[in-house]
């Protein structure tokens, strides 16, 4: 510290002798120490409290119940033997594709009814269909829940006054499955919007006029010009809600609690289950390590993207 | 009105006022499109609303339209705003969200400017590996990190949150001020540096005011994470006293009695509005900050 | 007291590409000095180098009797005008030019004082308050100076200022420049790719290439007496026409064969310096465009007629270029708009020898 100050001061004083002290390669290197220590918090908290933990998790997952054993890969066969399991993993990939794609789906389609809207009023129309993005999700969840309830259920009130049946929201397996869905693509849509409308945004007025002036149709334009120059976010958004939906935990915990009968647990809801509420911590670990391999494959692809991109911005 | 006036006067130039007529069609379509999306989207907090004004009894007489309140009352809010219970959730995520918010913020800020200019050996792997980092969910962790903060004795205890909480949101709040700083033209730090400021001076006087804009979305994503997040306070806070918002709502007012909807619906109300209001005034921010990263390029 | 003396600098990157080869240079007090040269040629890293922005290899820097090589930036007592400006975008005027006062503790009212004296210097008093965003690219670049001026430092150093700015605003502020120098004759250290920037703002130019220096010297100086083919060449606009030649000897006369048909006597005074080189195979006659204009009257001594096809003409308005082709090389000439230079049909050129330029190719040094 004292040595800092005292380079500091000199520079004021513009006595040209103790000046010489700092050189710029002793400065240099000081700065590289410096940039070094203020990244330190964070090497400090991602190699602790993430990186550790993932390596953490493999060595619990290979113990037996009490943790004082090593048994192998012996809960991971007894998972993958289990048919409730084997419902886990069906339900999580069902889950996480059909989700995902409904929200790119929807996503794609606001994005283009709002960029058809210019200036004020996008902004309110954005603000909101942003609101189920906005709420926490485990409160808007137990609104959904609150919403399919089975004896005071608002949802079936109305369908009773249009003349329908009413129906059992979360009381049947594919019934509660596809609420699941319903209520995840309800909330992440709105992202996707963003993502997409500033994709949109990011094309380039001229390329458009240029094609009609080609003699492209709207659909044309559509398929030759928009997906085109959206493809890069259009791959990278799905492969990042890929991501995290996959690994949901919120909206199944809160609406049925894997319910009925486990067919809605996800890796996330089961794990925790198994893990937490059970206390078979290794167990636990397994299932939720199950998720690593395609977490892995979904992170790379991203990254590939990512440092692909970066690298075209730098040159 | 002129171009339908043009076409009724001049059939055989049909065409002229096509593209016009075309992109209105397409604008009226779209607000009619758009507003079934925004009925539908609203429908939970609609409902979520008009839940809370209902008292107990209306709920349970279970008669004609649910939709409405016939009968708005503020005692939900009113019995939440004296409860013991409710006031202690409310705190806890409040001091619980200011403090990772500005831990967050902090270490994430640091490592930025460290990473995008004072490049060093490795800085670029760094930049990667948090990247990486960020695609690591919590519910990976979650199970080998409750024997990691059990044995830290923070089981149970709120602090837990202000320790795991920053894991989720710095990774890409630096991500966002990286990106941000970036794009601060070297020539700027290389003025200052001849002005005579330091690394530090660099920072606070330069990059920090002309990022604001990016440190206002990351202080929204950090902000969003440390008020909503939801599995690491269920799975390591088991009593009451210690419970934030999210999992005191979604676990201790949930006692299996149907007729207390109002009063969770009510609490749903007041958690879900810090972020409605953040979001309403800075939201422009937040986008653009989500969305930079994605669109440069 | 606030020369710079730079001493065989030597700039090298990694993987051995070396930007700036030992370059020696001395600038007097109160100068202003150009650094011109194509891009890449190592202008920009010399003043960076004196800047303190990058660090010396090798060689010593010295500004004001003192070597700064280990000198971080903020002390070597400089001021530098960026391309892009590098107004802070959150300050207003008077802050980004207050800025470096109020790092360095000066008061409150020497602050106000001095920015107030630059400010009414350069004309943006009324400006003080605005935020950059709102300025135009000529304000911008002022308020971009104000910030050097108010520091009062030993050196300024400008790095191409005004490639920024539209051709006629870049006029403007050339004088701009050069008023401001007049009244405040700081050191003065100016890159830039611009020839013509560089002749009219220098007291002396350094013509860099490659990261060597060609020549150093007065605008007129480098005007008329190129040392190598090179500054011959940067340095005036049209550039200089090079055409391949041979330098015969006849009856104790020399003569510059362009082409079986072309030839010009070289002048009398020039006849002892280029003797050697008669019958050499790899030289090239330079000859600027102004100096091959329309016939008018009788030729002076040293001037020649010569028919030439005019391949295209381009009305300028004051002049008119022509340009044509000798022995598949092309090359112009600067003549009255009044000559009735058309294009595809004959003209008689005059060549004034007075000015030409023999050139070593193989060596590209000025013989």
């Amino acid at each position: 510290m004292a040595d800092g100050t005292m380079v500091m001061g000199s520079g004021a004083a513009t006595s040209p002798a103790p000046r010489r002290v700092g050189s710029l390669k002793k400065l240099g290197r000081r700065r590289a120490t410096t940039a070094l220590l203020l990244c330190a918090p964070l090497i400090l908290l991602v190699i602790s409290l993430k990186i550790y933990p993932t390596f953490y998790a493999v060595f619990l997952s290979l113990l037996d119940r009490k943790m004082n054993e090593f048994v192998g890969l012996d809960n991971y066969i007894f998972l993958l033997s289990r048919p409730s399991f084997q419902l886990v993993i069906f339900q999580s990939c069902l889950f996480a594709l059909t989700a995902v794609m409904l929200k790119a789906l929807i996503g794609f389609i606001l994005a283009h009814l709002m960029h058809n809207i210019r200036g004020r009023n996008q902004r309110i129309w954005r603000g909101l269909l942003l609101v189920p993005w906005v709420i926490p999700l485990s409160l808007s969840t137990l609104t959904w829940w609150w919403l399919f309830d089975p004896s005071y259920s608002a949802l079936n009130w109305t369908l009773e006054w249009l003349g329908f049946d009413p129906i059992p929201f979360l009381g049947t397996t594919w019934n509660a499955r596809i609420a699941v869905i319903a209520v995840n693509t309800w909330f992440g849509a709105p992202f996707f919007m963003i993502m997409y409308l500033a994709a949109l945004k990011s094309v380039p007025e001229q390329l458009y006029e240029a094609a009609a002036i080609d003699g492209a149709s709207a659909w044309q334009k559509l398929i030759y010009i928009t997906l085109p120059m959206m493809r890069n976010i259009i791959l990278i958004t799905v492969l990042y809600s890929l991501i995290v939906t996959f690994a949901d935990f919120d909206i199944v915990r809160i609406l049925t609690n894997g319910g009925p009968q486990d067919s809605t647990h996800l890796f996330a809801t089961y794990a925790f289950t198994v893990g937490i509420q059970s206390g078979n911590i290794p167990r636990g670990a397994s299932v939720s390590l199950f998720m690593l391999p395609v977490l892995a494959t979904l992170a790379f692809f991203v990254l590939r993207d990512v440092l692909k991109r970066s690298k075209e911005i730098s040159t | 009105m002129t171009s339908t006036a043009t076409m009724a006067g001049a059939p055989p130039r049909k065409k002229v006022g096509s593209l016009e007529r075309q992109n209105r069609w397409a604008l009226r379509g779209s607000y009619a499109a758009l507003s079934v999306f925004v009925v539908i989207f609203l429908v939970p907090p609609f409902y979520m609303i008009m839940t809370s004004l209902k008292s107990s009894a209306e709920i349970s007489a279970q008669q004609g339209n649910p939709w409405i309140a016939r009968d708005p009352t503020l005692e939900n809010f009113a019995y939440l705003v004296s409860n013991d219970q409710f006031q202690r959730y409310f705190f806890n995520s409040v001091w619980v969200t200011a403090l990772v918010v500005i831990l967050s913020m902090t270490i994430a800020i640091l490592a930025a400017f460290s990473l995008s200019r004072m490049g060093f050996k490795g800085s670029q792997v760094i930049s990667t590996g948090v990247f990486l980092t960020y695609l690591v969910p919590p519910s990976l962790l979650f199970i080998p990190l409750f024997q990691i903060v059990g044995s830290l004795g923070l089981i149970n205890n709120t602090w837990v949150l202000v320790l795991l909480f920053p894991t989720l949101a710095v990774p890409f709040c630096t991500w966002i001020m990286i990106g941000y700083f970036s794009s601060i033209p070297r020539e700027l730090d290389e003025a200052a540096l001849i002005d005579g400021a330091s690394y530090p001076q660099i920072l606070l006087k330069i990059f920090i005011p002309v990022a604001l804009p990016g440190i206002i979305a990351a202080t929204i994503f950090a902000f969003t994470v440390g008020w909503g997040a939801f599995l690491y306070p269920l799975a390591y806070l088991y009593s009451a006293d210690q419970a934030v918002l999210t999992v005191g709502i979604v676990r201790e007012l949930i006692r299996g009695d149907v007729f207390a909807w109002g009063t969770i619906m009510a609490a749903c109300v007041m958690g879900a509005a810090p972020p409605i209001i953040i979001y309403t005034f800075l939201m422009d921010y937040y986008v653009a900050g989500l969305t930079a990263g994605a669109t440069k390029g | 007291m606030s020369q710079v003396s730079i001493r065989k600098i030597v700039k090298s990157y990694e993987g051995d590409v070396q930007a700036v080869k030992g370059i020696d240079l001395e600038i007097e007090d109160h100068e202003f000095v150009v650094l011109v040269g194509p891009s890449g040629c190592g202008k920009s890293t010399t003043l960076r180098m004196i800047a303190g922005l990058e660090e010396i290899t090798s060689g010593e820097i010295w500004i004001g009797g003192e070597v700064v090589n280990d000198v971080p930036p903020r002390d070597r007592d400089i001021a530098m005008v960026f391309q892009n400006y590098a107004l802070y975008p959150h300050m207003s005027v008077f802050e980004n030019m207050a800025f470096g006062l109020k790092l360095r503790k000066f008061s409150k009212d020497e602050i106000k004082r001095r920015v107030d004296e630059a400010a009414t210097m350069l004309d943006i008093k009324m400006l003080l308050d605005r935020k950059p965003k709102a300025l135009s690219g000529g304000q911008r670049q002022r308020v971009a100076m104000g910030r050097a001026i108010v520091r009062n430092p030993k050196v300024f150093l400008f790095d191409e200022p005004l490639s920024n700015l539209d051709a006629k605003l870049r006029v403007q502020m050339r004088t701009e420049i050069k008023k401001v120098h007049q009244l405040v004759p700081t050191t003065t250290v100016y890159v830039t790719h611009d020839q013509v920037e560089a002749m009219t703002l220098a007291d002396r130019v350094v013509v860099m290439n490659h990261g060597v220096i060609e020549q150093v010297g007065a605008p007129q100086e480098l005007y008329h007496n190129p040392q190598t083919r090179f500054v011959a060449g940067f340095i005036g606009s049209p550039a200089m026409n090079f055409l391949p030649c041979r330098l015969e000897e006849a009856a104790g006369a020399l003569r510059i064969r362009l082409s079986d048909k072309l030839a010009f006597p070289v002048p009398e005074n020039r006849t002892a310096r280029y003797r050697p080189h008669v019958g050499k195979s790899s030289l090239v006659l330079g000859l600027r465009p102004e100096h091959i204009t329309e016939t008018k009257r009788h030729p002076e001594p040293g001037q020649h007629d010569f028919d030439m096809m005019i391949d295209v003409v381009e009305p300028m308005g004051m002049e008119t270029l022509v340009y044509f082709t000798i022995q598949g090389v092309e090359a112009s000439g600067r003549v009255n708009p009044n000559a009735g230079a058309v294009a595809m049909q004959s003209m008689t050129l005059r060549a004034d020898l007075n000015n030409m330029h023999l050139i070593d190719d193989t060596t590209g040094k000025v013989l």
